[in-house]
């Protein structure tokens, strides 16, 4: 008897764990971990395409080196940099990530810029098709932002309202998460001087 | 009491002023900016919908007067996000955005199609199968040619499931309706009188063993009608008191075939594709 009772209070305390959150909790976690797997790759696919890009420039404008060598230095850079999901739980480590990538776009942007005034590399094909995609490369690191912003949103919202506040300080103890600020190459976008 | 409302309905148009609405989804081709004319729209329409019947994939079209102030990019996946074209798991949904005053093209594509439809190979659409038509302000033709390259790139990529509801329901046995209408019969007749319901029974239940086996013996036929006639009382018994008209079964057999509305199965989006102007 004293058997049966233990069993259903144990399984009635299990059903109080989904319903005070510590399911879904960890449910919004890794929808965080998965959203910033998309950040990652669509990241890794800018940084793929950047060495193709160099290279069809360098043919074109022989004099802008120095631009070229920011973007070189900046992918570099970003190339170094450990990404892993513990990035996602470590504050300094996600902003040194979005600085360097940060970086990597006002470099980016100001290749961009350069390279308006070669009317025979705008023209080229390859060029063109390099264009194009990393204009769809930026567009998808812009998405998978937001949509990382909205997932860290919904995972901190759930950790802090009640019950789940409750379970999360007594038996998960999951942190904050930071959304991605305003992108630094944004503030400062590039001067164009005539 | 007004004061309030009229508070309300200001916070409300504030609101719904501060960001581009998305449009409602209409269709496969939802033409907000008038740039087609009907006959090629309605074509257009019917093409979308055989490829989709054919490879599952949904391509929409949506233009619209102008972006007012927002980002082309922006709005299209916002767009996306709301309709969500495309299945479910495939994700195989194409938007084909054109913002008429901005002048200014989108196609904004589905993860499942990324990989054939890359954004080099939309970009490419986009210059050369569309903005020309568009520059000569010949928006048919454009879209036309912009739609059919999109089809001919992703052609094949998806198959239609086989598994048709609609189709499935269609192609029920026959006998198992007119049982139910049978059935119907019994019961309906059934209630002015139980012998009349036995005997509808037993004339209905021979009969369509009949149009269902055609080859069935006399004697058959006469044990099927005596068969029907037991079983006609006994559903008078069981359901005649009191239940006027069982007509559930009917709808599923008489339907199919037409398409009713149209809405986007749930695919999702990430960004891909490609921006272009005229």
């Amino acid at each position: 008897m004293k058997r049966i009772t233990i069993l259903i209070i144990t399984l009635l305390s299990l059903g109080l764990l989904g319903g005070c959150g510590y399911n879904s909790m960890q449910a919004a976690e890794e929808a965080v971990f998965a959203a910033w797997g998309d950040v990652e790759a669509s990241y890794q696919r800018r940084a793929d395409m950047i060495p193709n890009l160099v290279e069809v420039v360098k043919g074109y404008a022989k004099h802008e080196a120095d631009t070229l060598t920011a973007v070189t230095e900046a992918r570099a850079k970003v190339g170094s940099l450990q990404v892993s999901k513990d990035l996602v739980n470590n504050p300094q480590a996600l902003e040194k990530f979005q600085q360097a990538q940060g970086q990597l776009s006002g470099a980016l942007s100001r290749l961009m810029v350069v390279v308006e005034r070669y009317p025979d590399l705008k023209a080229n094909q390859n060029f063109m098709n390099l264009q194009n995609q990393l204009e769809g490369t930026e567009n998808r690191i812009n998405v998978s932002r937001v949509g990382y912003n909205k997932a860290v949103q919904d995972f901190n919202t759930s950790i802090r309202t009640f019950p789940n506040s409750l379970t999360n300080s007594l038996l998960l103890h999951l942190t904050r998460k930071e959304p991605f600020k305003a992108d630094e190459g944004a503030k400062t976008a590039p001067k164009v001087k005539f | 009491m007004k004061i309030l409302c009229v508070i309300v309905v200001l916070l409300l148009h504030s609101h719904l002023a501060c960001a581009l609405e998305v449009p409602q989804l209409r269709g496969r081709v939802n033409d907000y900016a008038n740039m087609l004319s009907p006959g090629v729209s309605g074509r257009l329409e019917q093409a979308l919908a055989d490829f989709e019947k054919s490879d599952s994939t949904q391509i929409v079209v949506l233009t619209i007067n102008s972006l007012e102030g927002e980002s082309l990019e922006g709005y299209s996946i916002k767009v996306a996000e709301a309709w969500k074209i495309g299945r479910t798991k495939l994700d195989n949904g194409v938007i084909l955005l054109i913002a008429k005053q901005e002048r200014k093209i989108r196609i904004e594509v589905g993860f499942g199609l990324e990989g054939v439809l890359t954004d080099l190979v939309s970009g490419r659409i986009i210059r050369g199968d569309m903005s020309p038509h568009f520059r000569k302000n010949d928006y048919d033709t454009g879209i036309t040619a912009g739609v059919s390259s999109i089809m001919k790139v992703v052609r094949g990529e998806y198959q239609a499931e086989p598994r048709d509801l609609k189709q499935g329901k269609k192609s029920a046995n026959p006998a198992f309706t007119l049982l139910v209408f049978l059935l119907v019969a019994v019961v309906f007749l059934g209630s002015f009188s139980k012998f009349l319901g036995g005997a509808v029974g037993a004339a209905g239940l021979p009969l369509i063993g009949f149009l269902t086996f055609p080859g069935l013996g006399i004697i058959v036929l006469a044990l099927l009608g005596a068969a029907g006639f037991v079983l006609g009382l006994v559903v008078i018994f069981l359901f005649g008191s009191g239940i006027p008209f069982i007509g559930g079964g009917f709808g599923g057999g008489a339907s199919g075939g037409g398409f009713g509305g149209f809405s986007g199965g749930g695919g999702s989006f990430g960004g891909g594709g490609a921006s272009g102007d005229w």
